[in-house]
């Protein structure tokens, strides 16, 4: 197992409650996620087809993708309904003054 | 022989969630899935997509990877055909001979292309695209130099339109109708896309139709209504599908355009359920019968049917929901709106980004966009909630969608 880096990666104001950004990390598309100011990463990337949840409709803890509406728990990056059934990564969030850093394997 | 279980005729998207629904809701008898294509379960959308523009190979396309069924213990026979339903005896015949007797049964035979007898309908380089083969053989014939005629502009003959400029060929769209995709689009929307196209470099041509396809073993050309014969290296027939629905009606269950089924999948037969493409079911929601031919009908009404199969009792009723991807642009559609009373437009469409919501008693009543996915979601609640919304609102960007769905 490599080691968790940490990158700051957005300001904690780019986002309001219940929306979502990607952010790029080496090569990997991030989704982050604002909710009741907690802040939350996951894999951006559907598992299902191509399309960046960040661009989906948040619902309570769910993130529904935009392309054909599968729904992915934010904070654990569970596979909730169809046709998603492969989980998404989540990542570790720190938040430091003003920057939200990810923690993505090094 | 082991007790009957649940048998599925149609290996194809509804076929392939009704059956893993039947495993997750914990059902543990057997199940059988037979399909007459080579291939496990998949999903048709990408064909005319991704995988006809080589970004995906066609094994993304399978709803799960090979060999996922066997692990659930799910037996699935492909490249063998269901030849009859035996209702009295409660078996399926199949075309290798065999024989195998089911406690229930479902229908998910979909749909076959709609085929256009026009002379030279079968000269080489002319194709259909339903299938894994089709949309293979397709992109075969778009190498250097190809010129493609497609014949219907509907979703597929567009989309399959838009891959091949991507990749380089000259296209040509004939359409009988006046506008593009039919009564799918208000007239309005239509002319957009058929300025997308046009602005790409398709030759469309509305209210034209295809007296023949020329040529001596292979096309070479399309004879249009007009006289003038368009040069052509392939073409592609694009005018929509008939339901399978064949086996049901020699099985004497209820057929009208589509297998009839109630809210819980039901054909006529108790025993016998249907899902998908095939059905013409009811919708709650509009209140009246639909047939659909839509990728989210046919996961959505397969997995109802397997929870009905088991006894579930929650109806199917959604707002139908459709998509299609051009080129770049993202089309979504909600609802089937029907007598539009009034249309809000919000966003812009010069930016290539905006929603039409069609109004009807105060209520959104159907909606669509072009690369807008997000609003089509809103929509979509506000649908379901039967908010009466100020059009004023709806139309204003300031006005953030969130809050006409809590007002
Ligand atoms: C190229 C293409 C692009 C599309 N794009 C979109 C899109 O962008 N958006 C959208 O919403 N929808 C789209 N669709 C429509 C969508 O794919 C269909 O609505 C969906 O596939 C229907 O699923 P189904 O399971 O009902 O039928 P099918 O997928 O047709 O599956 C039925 C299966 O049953 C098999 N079968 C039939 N009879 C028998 C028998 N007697 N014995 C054994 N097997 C049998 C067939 O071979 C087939 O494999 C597209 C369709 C195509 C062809
Ligand atoms: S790409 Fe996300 S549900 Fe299809």
């Amino acid at each position: 197992m490599s080691d968790i880096e940490f990158h700051a990666v957005a300001k904690t104001a780019d986002l309001d409650d219940g929306e979502a950004i990607q952010v790029i990390v080496g090569k990997k598309e991030i989704a982050i996620y604002n909710l009741e100011g907690t802040y939350y990463a996951t894999d951006d990337i559907c598992t299902h087809a191509y399309a960046s949840l960040a661009d989906g409709y948040i619902e309570g803890d769910s993130i529904e993708c935009p392309l054909h509406g599968g729904c992915f728990d934010i904070k654990t990056g569970k596979a909730l309904t169809p046709p998603v059934t492969e989980d998404l990564k989540v990542y570790e969030i720190k938040i430091d003054g003003e920057d939200i850093l990810v923690g993505v394997p090094g | 022989m082991s007790d009957p279980g649940i048998v599925v005729i149609g290996a194809g998207q509804a076929g392939g969630w009704a059956a893993r629904t039947l495993r997750d809701e914990g059902f543990e008898g057997g199940i059988v899935v037979i399909g007459e294509e080579p291939y496990p379960p998949y999903e048709r959308p990408p064909l005319s997509k991704e995988v006809l523009l080589g970004k995906e190979p066609a094994e993304s396309s399978y709803l799960w990877p090979e060999g996922s069924f066997g692990d659930l213990g799910i037996e699935l026979r492909t490249g063998v055909e269901a030849t009859s339903i035996e209702r009295a005896e409660k078996t399926v015949v199949l075309s290798d001979g065999g024989t195998i007797a089911y406690d229930k049964l479902l229908i998910a035979t979909g749909g076959r292309v709609r085929r256009l007898p026009i002379q030279g309908e079968t000269l080489e380089g002319v194709h259909y695209l339903r299938g894994i083969d089709d949309s293979a053989a397709i992109r075969a014939d778009l190498g250097e130099g190809a010129k493609l005629v497609v014949i219907g502009g509907g979703w597929i003959g567009l989309e399959v339109a838009a891959a091949a400029r991507m990749l380089g060929a000259d296209v040509v769209v004939v359409e009988a109708l006046e506008q593009l995709c039919g009564r799918a689009l208000t007239p309005d929307l239509a002319t957009y896309l058929l300025d997308v196209h046009r602005g790409r470099g398709v030759d469309v041509r509305l209210g034209t139709t295809v007296e023949a396809l020329t040529g001596e073993s292979r096309v070479s050309g399309a004879r249009l209504s007009g006289g003038e014969t368009v040069p052509a290296t392939a073409a592609v027939i694009g005018i929509g599908i008939v339901p399978n629905v064949e086996l049901a009606e020699a099985a004497g269950l209820e057929v009208q355009n589509g297998i009839v089924v109630d809210a819980l999948c039901r054909t006529s037969d108790p025993d016998i359920f249907a899902a998908g493409d095939v059905t013409n079911h009811p919708n709650g929601l509009l209140g009246r019968n639909i047939r659909l031919e839509s990728w989210e009908n046919a996961q959505n009404q397969g997995i109802a049917a397997a929870k009905a199969m088991l006894g579930g009792e929650t109806p199917y009723c959604e707002i139908p929901w459709f998509w299609s991807d051009q080129y770049d642009v993202n089309i979504q559609l909600v609802g089937l709106p029907a007598d539009i009373e009034e249309t809000v437009t919000r966003g812009n469409r010069a930016d290539g980004s905006f929603v039409e919501f069609y109004m009807k008693d105060g209520k959104i009543d159907g909606a669509a966009a072009i690369d807008n996915p997000r609003d089509i979601r809103f929509a979509k609640r506000l649908m379901q909630a039967e908010k009466t919304v100020d059009p004023a609102a709806l139309a204003d960007p300031s006005v953030k969608l969130q809050t006409l769905l809590r007002g």
